[in-house]
């Protein structure tokens, strides 16, 4: 016993010693990262400024590290396209994120809740099974899916975009697991108070899951958001247009549109940057847990 | 704690209180799982099936009589050179991306543990690219590449350097994407290192360092066994995600409003983009279908190889 302390004591005294012959070292760090930081920063600059100059100065050899005629007629421009307006695009992307988000959320917690706090036959198969599902790629699918959704006259409609994910494998599986960590006693103990079922999930279980319940919000609201392929295939109404499929028309105008979409691409990376500037620790933790890209 | 104490007496002394929660609990169920069961039914098995049956038929866009041809579609796409193309890039997209990604994230997230007082500030911005849009990222990227106006190419030129072609290159193109990707994704790569780094048990550092061993020697004998789990888990979630990529694909590519992606030449052609010209452009949806089938498969197998490996540290 008394070795062992000695031990850690001066493994301790060790780790202090090197702690302090560092500082030189933590400078360099500090350089390296910091030269890294301009390449992981230096696109979202250079499209920063690209949206403020003019077009002839965004073409312009040797390119100006700062718009020398800063200017708003890109981001005005976005109104008007030859293909559409980002106003309406914009409005559409919130509507379609914030509804598949709340969606997710309650019915992720809902089931969750089912999966984790009650009991009924055949509930561990059904869970093994909903987490089997997890891993048929989306890619699998999107054919028939598309051929159903034809059937169905869901095409060109928000509805193509909502329902299928109305629930989701993966907000099931973490608010499942989140809840299991919850204490049986609260919920017997409100039982016995006469709570009922829903009263119990509401006023004691969902306040108790906020930590779990932002996680999921973060990464659904981020790859919603972002989310391109199945709206891509699905809406060809450019009154319908998320900015991620307005955003696409410029693939080919690069070269000589420069200038709108550089507005266009600062208008989708916005509203997700200051929401993660926010709220960093619930970002990356978030996404970490879930393990998943968006 | 308190409710500690109320759970056995309370179960036990009121047991007459029981029979009407049960009815309350069968309703919640039912108003979750019934919902639940038709959408996954409806959304996402019946289109499995439904697209293994039309991987076997002759499924032309919007003709609804599909005409049964075996595995005609099969055939046809084990000698089509665009889908062997398109697998062979998704591999050396692979070979380009994995290692370096790896190596890079694992660097970044030793380094910026070591930072101290700014870990949060620099894991705040390498993670930044993580969150941000696709589509808008790699629009801004096409531009940097741009062969005559593009950052890159400026830039090569004030140190007097050759300009390049950049994504209008065949051998050039992928590899391009391929840096994309890393500026996208490294972070995220970086974070799960962080976290598998959190794991370690500072007190094998420190009966190490007690036994005389080097920093170095604690690198290799304790911190890279340690982070198998993690490397298995970016290994194969990096591989699945790989072999689905579209969206940087779909923008990089392409020169003109109307080129379709995958060029020039097919050489950043990948199956999810093959899939998607061949499905919704050319509506040939039964030998879309049977792209997808090989891509399952080919995913499942690397799924599976990950519970192997994950099995096998026990050992």
């Amino acid at each position: 016993m008394s070795t062992a302390l000695k031990r850690e004591d001066t493994a301790l005294r060790v780790s202090a010693q090197t702690r302090r012959r560092v500082p030189w070292g933590q400078y360099v760090l500090w350089v390296v990262l910091g030269l890294g930081s301009i390449v992981m920063l230096g696109p979202f600059y250079w499209m920063a400024i690209t949206s403020l100059k003019t077009q002839s100065e965004a073409l312009a050899f040797p390119p100006t590290w700062w718009p020398q005629k800063p200017t708003l007629d890109n981001w005005r421009g976005l109104t008007n396209l030859t293909f559409g307006s980002f106003t309406v695009f914009f409005r559409n992307s919130v509507f379609v994120t914030t509804i598949v988000t709340a969606i997710t959320l309650l019915t992720s917690a809902m089931a969750g809740y089912v999966f984790a706090k009650l009991q009924f036959r055949g509930r561990d198969l059904l869970f093994w099974f909903i987490l089997g599902m997890m891993m048929i790629p989306f890619t699998v699918s999107i054919i028939p899916l598309y051929a159903l959704m034809s059937r169905l006259g869901w095409r060109n409609s928000y509805l193509s975009l909502i329902v299928p994910i109305a629930f989701t494998p993966f907000g099931i599986f973490l608010m499942r697991q989140f809840m299991s960590s919850l204490p049986n006693e609260l919920i017997d103990a409100a039982r016995i108070d006469g709570a009922g079922e829903f009263g119990i999930f509401f006023r004691i279980l969902l306040p108790l899951s906020t930590a779990a319940l932002s996680a999921l919000g973060i990464f659904t609201f981020v790859s919603q958001w972002d989310s391109f392929l199945w709206p891509l295939v699905m809406i060809d109404d450019v009154s319908l247009f998320t900015i991620p499929l307005g955003l696409a028309q410029f693939r080919g105008r690069v070269g000589t549109d420069i200038g709108a979409t550089a507005a266009g691409a600062m208008l989708a990376v916005l509203p997700v940057l200051i929401i993660y500037l926010a709220a960093q620790r619930q970002f990356v933790d978030g996404i970490a847990l879930t393990g998943i890209k968006g | 704690m308190q409710s500690n104490s109320a759970t056995p007496s309370g179960a036990s002394a009121y047991p007459q209180r029981r029979p009407r929660p049960r009815h309350d609990q069968r309703l919640f169920i039912a108003v979750t799982l019934i919902p639940m069961l038709l959408i996954f039914l409806i959304f996402w098995i019946y289109p499995i099936f439904d697209g293994m049956w039309g991987s076997l038929t002759k499924w032309q866009g919007f003709n609804p009589n599909r005409q049964f041809i075996g595995l005609e579609n099969y055939r046809t796409l084990a000698e089509d050179p665009v889908f062997i193309k398109s697998l062979a890039n998704t591999f050396w997209f692979t070979v380009l991306y994995m290692p370096t990604n790896i190596v890079l994230a694992l660097l970044l997230a030793l380094a910026i543990e070591a930072t101290g007082v700014l870990r949060t500030f620099f894991r705040t911005l390498y993670f930044l690219p993580v969150v941000t849009s696709v589509i808008a990222t790699a629009l801004i990227w096409k531009w940097l590449y741009q062969p005559q106006l593009g950052l890159f190419n400026q830039m090569l030129e004030m140190f007097g350097l050759p300009a390049q072609r950049f994504l209008l290159s065949r051998t050039q193109a992928l590899p391009s994407i391929v840096v994309y990707t890393l500026w996208k994704d490294v972070g995220f790569t970086m974070v799960l290192f962080m976290a598998g780094l959190k794991g370690i048990d500072r007190s094998y550092y420190e009966a190490a360092y007690v036994d005389g061993a080097s920093g170095w020697q604690a690198f290799w004998r304790i911190t890279l066994p340690l982070l198998r789990p993690t490397f298995v888990f970016v290994l194969i979630t990096g591989m699945i995600n790989t072999l689905q990529i579209f969206g940087p694909i779909f923008v990089l590519s392409g020169a003109q409003a109307n080129s379709p992606p995958g060029g020039p030449s097919n050489s950043t052609m990948v199956v999810p983009v093959y899939q998607w010209l061949t499905a919704f452009n050319e509506l040939n949806l039964g030998y879309g279908a049977a792209m997808s089938i090989v891509l399952f498969l080919i995913i499942l197998l690397v799924t599976l190889a990950q519970s192997r490996l994950l099995r096998n540290q026990d050992y």
